[in-house]
């Protein structure tokens, strides 16, 4: 343990809202990773606070979305007293390069990070093609 | 509405030095009043995990988002008027042949200690990790609670 960094805390990144909301409230962008293997690309996401019924992943012409609403229950109840962090809606979105297997997306979500997994399509298997002499 | 801010001194007591800032404290939230409940500026303390605070009568309320953090990772502690979180984020290792495009979530460890803006019970403490978000709710100390006063 003693090996691993102290953690930083960092802003959450307040987002312009993309589209003129419907529902009034801060905006956010959630952190991200992406690697990608030669099978698939994986995202992880974090968003705490979002429950898996208000996860929101859409995939439409190469436009990857993915929208989470944190739930009402996280509100804490009371006066608040202090105040470090906001709630509200996450939105970020991404456009995908490879062409991506869509029957075989994997989401999983679990203790507020959402794991989506997008295989990419297979190749077709190079063949080779013998040339004749004429 | 009262709304205390301590200006990224959460370690330090509500209490006897306060109380001459009282006055300023009360136009500076009239000053701030304008912009809601918006955190104020930076980040509080500047001591990761965020935290909010909210209380009622009976009990103070602390949050925490804490993505990815598991409940055996993490360590609480409460003394008279202070709750600690601390603890590890760790983030899984991947393939080896994983090339990474964007990495933007962190891991390690974290230590935070939240002042209670007062007394507390700490045998009545209830924490819970959910969805990534720690709520920990603490009872108020039995002579800190609002009392009712009958008037004669």
């Amino acid at each position: 343990m003693s090996d691993s960094k102290e953690l930083k805390i960092r802003e959450k990144q307040a987002l312009a809202a993309p589209a003129e909301q419907t529902k009034p409230g801060p905006v956010f962008a959630p952190s991200v990773d992406i690697f990608e293997t030669e099978k698939a690309i994986t995202l992880l996401v974090d968003m705490p606070g979002v429950k898996v019924d208000d996860l929101d992943v859409d995939l439409r012409d190469d436009t990857l979305t993915l929208t989470g609403d944190v739930h009402r229950e996280m509100a804490t109840p009371g006066e608040k007293v202090y105040v470090e962090y906001e709630t509200g809606r996450y939105y970020r979105q991404f456009s995908l390069s490879e062409v991506v297997a869509q029957e075989k997306i994997d989401a999983k979500f679990g203790d507020g990070v959402l794991r989506l997994t997008l295989p990419k399509v297979e190749k077709a298997t190079p063949r080779r093609i013998a040339v004749q002499a004429g | 509405m009262i709304y205390r801010t301590l200006y990224g001194a959460p370690s330090q007591r509500f209490g006897s030095h306060f109380s001459d800032l009282e006055g300023m404290r009360r136009q500076m939230e009239h000053l701030f009043e304008s912009f809601g409940d918006r955190p104020l500026g930076r980040i509080g303390a500047g001591v990761f995990p965020a935290v909010n605070i909210t209380e009622d009568a009976d009990a103070y309320y602390v949050s925490a988002e804490l993505p990815g953090v598991k409940s055996a990772d993490l360590d609480l502690n409460v003394t008279a008027n202070q709750l600690t979180v601390a603890g590890e984020r760790t983030i899984s290792e991947e393939a080896a042949d994983a090339r990474y495009h964007r990495r933007e979530r962190e891991a390690g460890r974290f230590s935070r200690a939240v002042a209670l803006p007062g007394d507390i019970d700490p045998e009545q403490v209830k924490a819970r990790l959910v969805d990534g978000v720690l709520s920990v709710t603490i009872a108020k100390a039995e002579k800190a609670k609002p009392r009712q006063i009958t008037i004669q």
